[in-house]
């Protein structure tokens, strides 16, 4: 079980998140064109990479705030945990 | 009955307490401080069980964790316990035991004649036998393997006893009590840490139990009681013996077993049998020991045959003795410390040593006491079928290869040791890579990947001056690193016995012409030949072959039979063990039970029960209640003799002919406010919400990005800026979520503050033509007329002081109102409601009756919003803003989505107007096709249509838009239903929605 440290409450267990996938995903801006591989990759293509990966939780079970984990996918190693509005 | 193996005054047993049990039926007696294993030992039963494959007779291999035999079914205060080891269960009064393993009894046992017919049982038996012709695996094979296999039955009773789960966080946490253990738990807890020293057996001590050392002027084990009764007095220590730390997960959290009542013939009153703990350690020490290895020889598994180790433990701890004319059959140093043991209790042992000319201080006493020592001697064969009568015997030759004259010897006991193995296991579990130790011929901890310090003989030292030392600087230096504290102790002296170098010869050679059995695996079945064969067939990873043979699996997990297994491999192949690898060693280390695991989470406790403030009301009326996700909601209200069927047409009857009321609390409800909610509403729903009044409800349904419908419900604009969301009971949690989603990370711009009010408002739908009647006498402060309080009005009131909400919204189709108070009032409300609507002949309804005015108005809900629809589906699209974006709104172009044959939502009315239409039928053109039929759409929910007096259902189908009028055939396979059907408006009453708003 992964311990976690939210960027408002520190350190706790996996079992009060919830993953919420790629954070490096963007959302294509609202009322603006995009095209029908622009939008495909936003709803669909995800990585599945080995290594580094900037992911979305979200503390259901706590404050209910989500935000970025940099963890490595293949030794859950964490290295960051940032806000939403925060860059790596 | 007498005790004929054991001693009188050795041992830390209690003999002033005698606790009798029965094993196969049969009575004895052991003492307190006994295991089964070795009260029946002393008790001269070495018979236990039967091996896997061959059904060969099992008894005792080792005293503890170790043990690949004797596993028994245990009986306890009217329960059973399946796959027990012996060796580790305590004895209690009245404690039974049976052996598992054997058909139909351990000594008769039908299974054996796999042992004259093992031909038919080599390597990857399973794969090659039992494969052809496929039907008779379910029927002939499977159940003839399982009977005959054994392995131990679970009880089929629900488990009366109570399981615990608990979460502790410590600064260290160091897994066994030996030396190294004590030493570094010692040290850290000194130097101000946070301890737990875990300990699996009931005697903390480790090793020191059973050598003959000196540690600071005391015994080993009188050093061992002092450092525990110090320890266990410190605050800042946990201390737990029978607590096995089994599994060694990611960012340190450790699982750890504690078996608090197991040894007791019945759990204490309010504490658990046994309590799982979920440990995260800043620290972890490993000091888990090391487990002697077999020595490998023709029927290496015959009953008497035991680890060298294990005879001293059941001689020093238990007083008893495996035997009276024990053969020690040794290539290391250990081995003379058992030797020295018998001989000092008055039995002669011969020993055999597989080196030629060895020189030590030990081999020098044992010389000394004139124990009869035959060097460069090897055992090629145990004799005996149920228990070892004697042993062939011969020299072997300096380079390990030519045998000389074979001898026999008698003797009713080999004690082997083939020297030690370290336990990895919980190094290797965290991510430890491993690496091989050529001196000791085993695998040590390597680079830890966590925070993670193996010491002692885990990590391959078994010299016990070096580990106190490694001990306590370990201990202390980690300690400093969390604590900042300095405090250290002093290594007391050490008095121990030098030793010389191990022999790495460990597989005895077959002489020529015979054919035993020699074993590497002994819980599995695994012979040397088996390897041998399954490396000729060509496969060559261990963790094949490990597959393939089934060497280490199971509850052995390698503990004993791993290394030699590597050690086949690497001489077979010319490698070296470190090429061969090792299998993963994968948690639980040892068996965990069920119910451990489970903890507290079962029954009516597995998951939250949530009840509506009116729950006791629905009670006392004879409602009967169904699990609507985590709610318990009223399914009907049942009056005398009715059924289900019979009760929801009434409720639904009367709610279309006079008024009914439904408890609606489990509704989700989403508290809307800030300066850009309505921005935030109109993003998230399809349709237009900018220009919602104040004091409107609204009907929408959100999507999700690829354009799939997510959930709907109403949203009401309390204030200019405070609105109040209904969900689904079932999407309730993601929908807030999908909210909190879109405003923390997507966009944060937008001012707006979201919380679930679920909880904190009780529900009351009053719907039907009388509806209004009730409602005027519910609030008489206010006009409630359909001008004053039209179709989507909301208001506020007060009902006889208590403040409500009032929506005029309408799931059911009929003319209907919805009515919030604070939780606390929710019951009194229901209560005037009944009272004031008895003139109106109101009637509670449940979920049955809601659901056919649902379907019968042809309202979807979550059988169609089942997230695999869009909103053409559910013949939504009139609700698609074509002007603004939303969430989703792009994917809708998708060329699957605007496809003119496009599924969609139509009414299926059964052509005899009698038969209900099972949910989940698929609608078919021709009922006798060809099979696979094609389907056109699936029935997604029926009912009785209390309107027309027949059976309607809706169903998602294929061009459902131009199939009206169709004439088609509901398929159900599953109930043997094929009725024909003809397709209709969803909307089967009401289609022009007149009464809503009437
Ligand atoms: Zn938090």
């Amino acid at each position: 079980m992964l311990h976690i440290k939210c960027p408002y409450c520190g350190m706790r267990s996996q079992n009060e998140f919830a993953y919420g996938g790629d954070a490096s995903v963007k959302r294509p801006e609202l009322n603006k064109e995009t095209t029908d591989s622009e939008w495909d990759s936003f709803v669909y293509l995800r990585k599945s990479l080995r290594g580094k990966h900037l992911e979305l939780w979200h503390h259901i079970s706590g404050c209910r705030q989500w935000f970025k984990v940099q963890r490595d996918t293949a030794t859950h190693e964490i290295f960051k945990t940032l806000k939403p509005s925060e860059d790596i | 009955m007498s005790q004929d193996f054991r001693l009188d005054k050795i041992g830390l047993i209690n003999r002033d307490k005698k606790i009798s049990f029965k094993f196969n039926g049969k009575s004895y007696f052991g003492y307190e401080g006994d295991t089964l294993a070795s009260a029946l030992i002393a008790n001269g039963v070495h018979l236990v069980g039967r091996s896997f494959k061959y059904h060969r007779p099992r008894g005792f291999f080792g005293a503890g964790v170790d043990e690949p035999y004797a596993i028994v079914q245990l009986y306890r205060n009217n329960e059973t316990d399946p796959n027990v080891r012996a060796t580790e269960q305590e004895l209690f009064e009245g404690l039974e035991a049976t052996s598992v393993n054997c058909w139909p009894s351990v000594n008769f046992d039908i299974g054996a004649i796999n042992n004259f017919l093992n031909k038919f049982f080599p390597a990857g038996f399973y794969y090659k036998t039992f494969m052809w012709p496929k039907s008779f695996w379910y029927k002939v094979y499977e159940p003839f393997i399982r009977k005959a296999a054994g392995f131990g039955v679970a009880s089929i009773k629900h488990d009366q006893e109570r399981y615990e789960h608990k979460y502790e966080y410590c600064d260290l946490l160091i897994t066994g009590s030996g030396p190294s253990g004590l030493a570094s738990a010692y040290a850290a807890a000194i130097n101000g840490a946070r301890v737990i020293l875990a300990e699996d057996k009931p005697r903390f001590g480790g090793s020191l139990l059973t050598s003959e050392v000196n540690i600071g002027n005391q015994s080993g084990k009188e050093w061992a009681e002092k450092i525990i009764t110090e320890l266990k007095g410190m605050p800042n220590v946990i201390v737990k013996n029978r607590a096995q730390v089994f599994g060694y997960y990611d960012h340190n959290m450790l699982v750890m077993s504690e078996r608090i009542n197991d040894h007791l013939p019945k759990s204490k009153k309010y504490s658990p049998k046994q309590r799982l703990w979920y440990i995260r350690a800043k620290e972890v020490v490993i000091s888990s020991g090391s487990i002697e290895r077999p020595l490998v020889f023709g029927n290496n598994d015959t009953p008497g045959v035991v680890l060298s180790s294990a005879a001293k433990e059941y001689l020093k701890v238990y007083g008893v003795l495996v035997g009276r004319n024990p053969l020690i059959f040794t290539n290391n140093d250990s081995a003379y410390e058992t030797a020295i043991e018998f001989k000092k209790n008055g039995i002669w042992p011969i020993v055999l040593d597989t080196r030629s000319n060895p020189e030590s201080e030990i081999i020098d006493e044992a010389k000394r006491m004139g124990i009869d020592i035959k060097f460069s001697y090897v055992v090629i064969a145990a004799k005996g079928y149920k228990k070892v009568k004697s042993a062939e015997i011969a020299k072997i030759s300096e380079d390990k290869k030519d045998l000389g004259k074979i001898e026999n010897l008698n003797c009713d006991c080999i004690c082997v040791s083939g020297f030690w193995t370290p336990t990895i296991h919980l190094a290797s579990q965290s991510g430890n890579k491993t690496k091989f130790n050529k001196e000791i011929d085993a695998f040590v901890p390597n680079q830890p990947k966590q925070e993670e310090t193996t010491v002692g003989s885990a990590n391959g030292v078994f010299n016990l001056e070096e580990t106190l030392k490694k001990s306590f600087e370990v201990g202390h230096k980690l300690s400093k690193k969390i604590t900042n504290k300095d405090n250290k102790v002093s290594v007391p002296q050490v008095v121990e016995k030098k030793t010389t170098q191990h022999d790495k010869f460990w597989c005895v050679p077959l002489p020529k012409g015979k054919k035993y059995k020699r074993f590497l695996d002994f819980q599995n079945d695994v012979a040397v030949t088996d390897i041998e064969l399954a490396l000729r067939e060509g496969y060559r990873s261990i963790e094949h072959v490990k597959r393939y043979t089934t060497l280490g699996m199971a509850t052995d997990q390698g503990k004993t039979s791993n290394l030699n297994g590597l050690q086949l491999v690497s001489n077979v192949e010319n490698k070296i063990v470190p090429e061969v690898g090792h299998t993963t060693f994968r948690p639980p280390y040892t068996p965990v039970t069920i119910g451990a695991i489970v903890g507290r989470e079962v029954g009516k406790h597995s998951k939250p029960t949530r009840k509506s403030p009116m729950h006791l009301w629905h009670e006392k009326n004879n409602a009967v209640f169904v699990d609507a996700g985590v709610w318990l909601r009223p399914r009907y209200y049942k009056r005398s003799n009715e059924t289900l069927f019979e009760a929801s047409k009434r409720e639904a009857t009367n709610v279309r002919k006079n008024v009914g009321v439904c408890d609606v609390t489990t509704l989700g409800k989403i508290d809307i406010k800030g300066p850009d909610a309505a921005e935030l509403l109109n993003r998230v729903y399809t349709n237009a919400w900018l220009k919602l009044p104040v004091g409107k409800a609204r009907y929408g349904a959100m999507l999700r990005e690829d354009g799939i419908v997510m959930d709907d419900g109403t949203t009401t604009r309390i204030l200019e800026n405070h609105y109040h969301m209904t969900t689904t009971t079932a999407q309730a949690a993601n929908v807030l979520s999908h909210l909190e989603y879109y405003l923390q990370v997507v966009w944060p711009e937008l001012n707006v503050n979201v919380v679930s009010t679920t909880e904190q408002w009780a529900g009351a739908a009053i719907a039907g033509p009388k509806s209004r009647d009730v409602l005027q006498k519910l609030f008489p402060d206010i006009n409630v007329s359909n001008e004053d309080l039209p179709f989507m009005g909301y208001i506020e009131s007060n009902l006889f002081g208590v403040h409500a909400r009032i929506f005029r919204i309408s799931f059911s189709g009929e003319l209907a109102y919805e009515v919030n108070v604070e939780s606390d009032n929710g019951n009194f409300m229901w209560e005037k409601i009944m009272e004031i609507g008895k003139e109106f002949e109101i009637q509670p309804y449940g979920t049955e009756a809601l659901s056919t005015l649902r379907i019968e108005m042809g309202h979807v809900a979550g059988s169609e919003l089942d997230g695999r629809t869009i909103p053409y589906d559910n013949s939504l699209e009139g609700m698609v803003s074509k002007k603004k974006d939303f969430i989703g709104k792009r994917s809708l172009n998708r060329e699957a989505f605007i496809a003119k044959d496009r599924q969609k939502v139509v009414g299926v009315v059964p052509l005899d107007k009698k038969t209900s239409i099972p949910e989940g039928s698929h609608l078919v053109k021709d009922a006798n096709a060809k099979l696979p039929n094609p389907k056109l759409g699936h029935i997604s929910a029926s009912c009785w249509s209390v309107e027309y007096n027949n059976p309607f259902s809706l169903a998602i189908l294929h061009d459902g838009k131009n199939m009206i009028g169709e004439k088609l055939f509901a398929l159900s396979p599953l109930k043997n239903k094929s009725i024909a059907v003809e397709i209709v408006s969803s909307h089967y009453v009401d289609p022009k929605g007149e009464r809503v708003r009437s």
